[in-house]
């Protein structure tokens, strides 16, 4: 229980219960699903991007608290990012999730997550927001509809 | 004899292992059930003593096998009171069960305009098999409707049950909500449209008497695992005039009578229907499983579960900002429920760091939830071997995630 407690500290709790940036985007010109098909959960991410740069982000869509969490800590970090960091963060993101590794300097608040790790089922959880925001900034299809499956 | 689920419990060794140090609380039944030690020592027994396959050879092994392998068919047939025991079809479970009709009754007599009938709370096992032979039929799928308290809605049938509608397919037993469906009268509102009937009974008969007369269905399924048996066996019941005229689904070795290079005949039902080598072990597995039921008898496993979801639904009521899904009065031990401030993966996730397993999810429903208007919901499903103490620990845990999770 401790461990579990440890990674649903007061951070993910307030991300998910008070997320950030939690609204439909006026003025997006981009706007991304994101479904996991196992759990049901469903968010839609609205990106202003000009310039291969991310002007505003937000979302909006139900989840798991680690499912919002990392959505809500996403669009934090990733406004005023351009396309290629936000990729390169997207990465490292990945494999601190997969593996647990991380570099601190690197990952900031979104250290915060690396206890996914240790539970499998829920890396889907963490990834999803990342998948749906990153891939669809690199994709040409606006329709495409985003799945951990 | 009074039930003494002490006794019980001590004939499963899943039920002693721990989990994060915890002893496990298994709530998760509708999913999967433990199997006792009967039927672990059956399949391997069979593996041990006398492995060999059925209905070839003439050594003294294969007759035992096979001998052991169709006794099982009998006492399936005595299990649901199938006059016929060739009625009794051995596949690998639910899932292939109704695919087997899908394909072997589906595609040979829906035509365009035609119309299945299923319900909106069925397990996308008797769902998606009826999407596809729609789609390449041409006939029409449609959906009875539910109330809010998780049953059917049946009070206009001539809406659903037309002349055109060919064939009906419903869960006996919903494995969301429990409620358990009339299913003697839809099979009557069938039968008066002239459509034959299909009863998923993948969650009714591991926990109470089914008979296929008194229901007069053409057709039902269930699978072993369900029901104390190993996992990879289950069961199709078919009226036998209706087995007879169905072509085989699968072909191969065993379902033949005569072969040449142009054509073949086909085995006399059912074996037309058990093409390769079949669930040897697991069909015997599943025969000790349905020892160990006829030895406790539905009756007092039915009585027994009743008072544990009534205890389990009254501690539920208890908590705050929890919603339970449906309140049908005819019910299976399983209840699906939302937590307010706690979503139901996160539950799940607490839950198992108590040793609690319990099902977070869509249930392989989809569109049940579409209709809830909810994208999970939380279900614990109880069987024989469950105690209130267990019962306790769940809504203990429940208690202690939300406090953690609210602050």
């Amino acid at each position: 229980m401790d461990k579990l407690r440890e990674l649903y500290q007061s951070m993910i709790l307030d991300h998910s219960q008070h997320p950030h940036n939690y609204k439909v985007l006026a003025g997006a010109n981009l706007t991304a699903d994101g479904h996991n098909p196992l759990c049901g959960d469903q968010i839609t991410i609205y990106i202003k991007v000009e310039n291969d740069l991310i002007k505003e982000i937000s979302f909006q869509g139900q989840g798991c608290a680690i499912s919002k969490a990392s959505t809500s800590i996403m669009t934090t970090i990733l406004k005023g990012k351009t396309v290629n960091e936000a990729q390169a963060i997207f990465i490292k993101f990945q494999h601190m999730i997969k593996s647990g590794e991380y570099d601190i300097e690197e990952m900031g608040k979104l250290a915060v997550l690396a206890g996914v790790h240790k539970y499998p089922v829920r890396v889907k959880c963490a990834i999803l927001p990342w998948h749906t925001a990153v891939n669809s900034l690199k994709s040409t299809d606006q329709s495409e509809v985003f799945s951990t499956e | 004899m009074p039930f003494d689920v002490q006794k019980v419990r001590a004939d499963f060794p899943n039920l002693r292992q721990q989990v994060h140090g915890k002893p496990l609380v298994y709530l998760d039944n509708a999913a999967t059930t433990h199997k006792p030690q009967s039927v672990i020592n059956a399949v391997s027994n069979f593996y041990s003593k006398y492995n060999a396959n059925v209905h070839r050879a003439l050594y003294q092994q294969a007759a035992e096998a096979t001998e052991a392998y169709e006794a099982v068919r009998d006492k399936v047939a005595q299990l649901i009171n199938a006059p016929d025991r060739r009625s009794i079809v051995f596949t690998s479970g639910t899932t292939e069960s109704i695919n087997l009709l899908a394909y072997a009754w589906g595609r040979h007599n829906l035509r365009p305009g035609d119309e299945i009938l299923v319900t909106e709370m069925e397990h996308h096992s008797n769902l998606i098999p009826w999407q596809l032979a729609a789609r390449d039929t041409g006939a029409t799928l449609r959906y009875i409707p539910i109330r809010d308290d998780g049953t059917l809605d049946l009070e206009n049938p001539e809406q659903y049950f037309t002349d055109k509608t060919k064939l009906v397919a419903f869960t006996h037993q919903s494995n969301v909500f429990g409620a358990i469906n009339p299913a003697r009268q839809i099979i009557e509102l069938a039968h008066a449209v002239g459509a034959i009937t299909v009863v998923d009974a993948a969650q009714s008969v591991p926990h109470m008497a089914v008979d296929v007369v008194e229901l007069d269905c053409d057709f039902l399924a269930f699978s072993g695992h369900k029901m104390l048996g190993p996992t990879g066996v289950g069961v199709l019941y078919g009226k036998p005039e209706l087995l007879e005229q169905m072509s085989p689904f699968f072909g191969g070795g065993e379902m033949i009578r005569t072969v040449t290079m142009e054509k073949s005949t086909w085995a006399e039902i059912p074996w037309k229907f058990e093409a390769g080598t079949p669930k040897i072990a697991q069909v015997i597995g599943l025969g000790a499983a349905i020892n160990y039921l006829n030895q406790l008898s539905y009756k007092t496993i039915g009585q027994y579960e009743q008072e544990l979801t009534d205890y389990t639904l009254a501690s539920l009521k208890d908590l705050d900002g929890l919603t339970i899904h449906g309140n049908p009065q005819q019910r299976g031990p399983v209840i699906s429920f939302n937590v307010d401030a706690v979503h139901p993966h996160d539950l799940a996730q607490f839950l198992d760091e108590e040793g609690v397993a319990i099902r977070a999810g869509h249930h392989c429903a989809q569109p049940l939830m579409q209709r809830l208007g909810v994208p999970a919901t939380s279900r614990v499903s109880i069987y024989l071997y469950n105690t209130k103490a267990e019962i306790d620990i769940f809504i203990e845990s429940i208690t202690n995630t939300i406090r953690f999770m609210t602050g």
